[in-house]
């Protein structure tokens, strides 16, 4: 068997000489077509390859990116080197910007074992997942007279103009349309069966209109002519979510060998190491397997998830996701404990103990941010200043959370804390949101100051967490949010702390068997009676009796029984 | 029309600066430039050269304010630099901004162009294996015209006193600590830039007063054109299209560090002499703060720093992205 080059050069012709002196010194021969539109760097280029046995010009065309040209010059230069070489059998597409990653002894062995199958990535529109901008099936039932990359404007005009008089081409009788990357190689005699169609001039015209047809033509005629196409092709080429080619460098080299493929495009001309390695020294030999091909898929599907979805929770110098998107506001989820503080002792050790989660005191308190363990800082250098986090709350927040991700979160939270940070609570699917309202008279309670002095004290209070309920019930809220009335817990408190501790433990957590210890409650009752009396209605605790928080007293008293 | 008035003043301050050296006719088309206004700097220039030209910088554009320390015969006995020189404030210069649009708008359009303070340090996605060259030439295939950055406060584990820089060194073998997670962003409506404020200064210096932590969002890379303008510093730029260097539909556009070796020993000095000048952003009130707040034995150093390692950290802890560069 024996193997021909085709290639398409437009810039870095300097790297170009090179892989062109690398297969003619393999023995392969190579026509190069370049673009007219390169200036005086062609020159120097024709010296350099002058000299290079089996290595000849074509004639020059203006390649404009995505145009019919291209697949004019590709086909003259093809035709011209099966002339020239009648022994060929299978002929190779390339472009300057590609470079081969295996011996092209290894390509001519590997076709030589494959002798009668045409290699051409060629799928049908609907199996294609890489059409971008709305374009697939309408690349060949409309026509794309204006040239995408420089006259955008008519583009898309005309597109919107076709698509609202309803245009469909019709297609050249029995061609199916199928699509593939441009880099294929091809056995002989299927490309002298597709150069010679007899309705050549009728292909032409219909595919010159065609978007970007040198991702069509040959991959369509090649279901009419192949007797044997592998539908994939040996050139390495990734696209990014645009549509655009990624570029390989230097610190590629390890996964550029592990590619089973012959050829890799495209190469930034800036990669001497790549270049040396592949074009001068042997090229080591990689394990290959499936493996490794998985892994250079995944390495270019990360980067496009990375550009189109990010990191959930990070915010950046380049990534700021305005509010209306629909993304978690924070890293990981979350837990925040409401009131809880005032009915118990130490409850965050309680929490911590019970479901593993870091919880801190109150993040939001007034005077400081209370971290766990009453640090003066925490993850990231965040600092304990209440100005500082109060001048961004919803990025103090955010900024714990990323900080810490690994490790779950929780915090105590009450009306008495500064609430502008309540909204983000509500608006975040990461948050789980567990309150007890009313639980703000307690410390009011053992304060022992005069019901007439508390009134007001407890009036903003009840309404501080009358709005943060009020969001939380809102249709819009992405939290998950479970409130208790005082009195609705302390009738049965078991069940409610049972359900937050296997809400953030999973199903299937341990059964408690012991709750927090209960702060004193003693003349409750009594004290929401006088605030009622003085005025000012206590009604988000519920109705307190004297029973409940005897119930809650022979609690204690068993504990320490 | 404030781009015009930017312009206008640019073209105005033409006149204070004197040529020193210009070697602005070594400059090839596809050149990497940087710009630089420095002042008493002579023990940083020998490092920040050498770093930059290691990165792909082939040209340097500096603006000599005043040195008398050496620096500006120092610079101009580099083959790749080119120098003015003027002894006008600094401050009605809008802290160089106006001198270096004006040597921009006459020699950088059509190269992507660095404008920094010498003691900045970009970081970029793979600056360990690809030049400067490499990132722009894909900038480039992706439309992108600006690159974002944010500004990361280098530190060393104690006063500042202790530390003994030397001309040369890599500054961060001596300010190896950063923050890593404190930092606050807001959009400003006006320019369209991000404003970052946080870090070590904002922790420190600024507890109580956050609104005066220092901007530390930058766009320093940016492919010049001459319609192009700094407002102030290389915190936004016009036009306000050149400030979306972010995504704000969930993704992550590519982005990079400077980071900031500010905190040496080279600052005792310059705090003690700008709290004299008063030249400095919004009469030098950081210079007050590093002059009045005493270190204490750890400095700006806290339990909670990052010891910095290399750009792959700065990925993964969120401070700057690879976007869709693989």
């Amino acid at each position: 068997m024996s193997l021909g080059f085709v290639m398409l050069a437009h810039t870095a012709l300097g790297r170009a000489a090179q892989v062109a002196k690398a297969i003619s010194a393999a023995g392969c021969p190579l026509i190069i077509h370049v673009d007219a539109r390169v200036g005086p760097a062609f020159e120097s280029f024709e010296k350099k390859i002058e000299q290079l046995p089996n290595v000849t010009l074509a004639p020059r065309l203006t390649c404009e990116w995505g145009t019919w040209a291209l697949v004019r010059a590709s086909r003259e230069a093809a035709e011209t080197l099966l002339q020239d070489h009648p022994d060929l059998s299978h002929v190779y597409l390339i472009s300057g910007a590609c470079a081969p990653i295996k011996p092209l002894a290894e390509l001519k062995e590997f076709l030589g074992a494959h002798s009668d199958t045409d290699f051409i990535e060629s799928v049908t529109i609907s199996e294609v997942p890489w059409t971008k901008g709305g374009l697939s099936d309408e690349r060949f039932t409309l026509t794309f007279p204006f040239p995408w990359k420089r006259q955008r404007k008519l583009f898309d005009l005309w597109v919107e103009l076709q698509r609202l008089v309803k245009r469909k081409r019709k297609l050249p009788s029995d061609l199916a349309p199928h699509m593939g990357s441009q880099w294929w190689c091809l056995t002989r005699s299927t490309l002298e069966k597709i150069l010679s169609d007899s309705r050549r001039d009728e292909l032409e015209r219909y595919f010159k209109t065609v978007w970007i047809p040198d991702e069509s033509y040959f991959q369509s005629l090649v279901r009419l002519y192949g007797t044997k196409v592998e539908s994939r092709s040996l050139t390495l080429s990734k696209f990014d979510f645009q549509g655009k080619p990624h570029v390989f460098y230097d610190d590629h080299l390890a996964l550029l060998r592990q590619s089973p493929l012959f050829f890799a495009r495209k190469i930034w001309p800036g990669a001497n190491r790549l270049y040396r390695c592949f074009l001068e020294e042997q090229p080591s030999v990689a394990q290959i397997s499936k493996v490794s091909a998985a892994h250079i898929d995944r390495t270019f599907a990360q980067a496009s998830t990375r550009r189109t979805r990010g990191r959930a929770g990070m915010v950046m110098a380049s990534r700021f996701p305005s509010k209306n998107t629909n993304n978690a506001l924070t890293a990981a989820p979350y837990a925040v404990f409401h009131g809880f503080s005032d009915v118990f002792h130490d409850f965050a050790r309680w929490a911590r103990t019970n479901t593993g989660s870091r919880t801190h005191g109150h993040l939001f308190a007034p005077d400081r941010v209370h971290f766990f363990g009453g640090q003066v800082g925490y993850a990231g250098a965040v600092s304990d200043s209440a100005d500082l986090r109060d001048y961004n709350p919803e990025h103090f927040l955010r900024n714990l959370i990323w900080n810490t991700r690994g490790e779950h979160q929780s915090f105590l939270f009450s009306a008495r804390d500064k609430q502008q940070i309540t909204a983000m609570l509500a608006g975040d699917r990461n948050a789980n949101i567990s309150v007890l309202t009313g639980a703000w008279a307690l410390p009011l309670l053992r304060s022992g100051r005069a019901v007439e002095d508390l009134r007001q004290e407890a009036a903003v209070l009840q309404q501080r967490e009358a709005d943060f309920i009020e969001i939380l019930n809102e249709r819009q809220t992405r939290a998950r949010a479970r409130i208790w009335t005082l009195a609705e817990f302390l009738e049965q408190p078991l069940e409610p702390l049972q359900e937050i501790v296997d809400s953030l433990s999973g199903a299937g957590s341990h059964l408690l068997g012991e709750l927090p210890e209960f702060k004193s409650m003693k003349g409750l009752p009594l004290f929401l009676q006088s605030l009622r009396n003085a005025g000012m209605n206590p009604h988000l605790a519920g109705e307190i009796t004297e029973s409940l928080t005897n119930s809650v007293l022979c609690q204690e008293l068993a504990r320490f029984g | 029309m404030e781009r015009r008035r930017c312009q206008m003043r640019a073209l105005r301050k033409r006149v204070e600066l004197t040529s020193v050296v210009d070697r602005t006719d070594r400059i090839s088309t596809h050149d990497v430039l940087a710009f630089v206004t420095v002042r008493n700097e002579i023990r940083r220039l020998p490092y920040f050269l050498e770093y930059y030209r290691k990165l792909g910088v082939s040209h340097f554009f500096f603006v000599d304010n005043g040195s008398n320390d050496g620096g500006r015969e120092l610079l101009a006995g580099e083959e790749d630099v080119s120098v003015w020189a003027t002894e006008a404030s600094y401050k009605r210069s809008r802290f160089g901004t106006d001198w270096l649009n004006w040597l921009k708008f006459r020699y950088a359009v059509g190269h992507w162009t660095l404008t920094l303070d010498p003691d900045e340090f970009l970081v970029y996605p793979f600056c360990d294996t690809r030049p400067l060259q490499a990132m722009c030439d894909w900038l480039d295939q992706s439309g992108m015209r600006s690159l974002g950055s944010m500004l990361i406060d280098m530190y060393p584990r104690g006063p500042l006193t202790y530390v003994d820089y030397r001309p040369g060194q890599d500054p961060f073998e001596l300010a190896q600590w950063f923050d890593a997670g404190n930092y606050m962003i807001s959009k400003n409506p006006r320019y369209g830039n991000l404003w970052i404020q946080g870090g070590p200064r904002a922790r420190v210096y600024f507890p109580d007063e956050p609104e005066k932590a220092p901007s530390l969002n930058k766009i320093p890379l940016v492919k010049w054109e001459r319609r192009y303008a700094f407002v102030s510093s290389t915190h936004m730029l016009l036009p306000r299209g050149l400030n979306q260097v972010y995504e704000e539909a969930g993704g992550e556009k590519i982005s990079s560090c400077l980071l900031h070796a500010k905190f040496l020993d080279t600052l005792i000095e310059k705090a003690a002499e700008e709290v004299q000048r008063r030249e400095h952003f919004a009469r030098g009130r950081e210079y007050d703060a590093y002059h009045q707040k005493g270190q204490g034995p750890n400095g700006l150093w806290c339990e909670w720093s990052e010891r910095y390692i290399d750009w792959r950290q700065l990925e993964l802890l969120g401070l700057m992205s690879k976007g869709n560069w693989a």
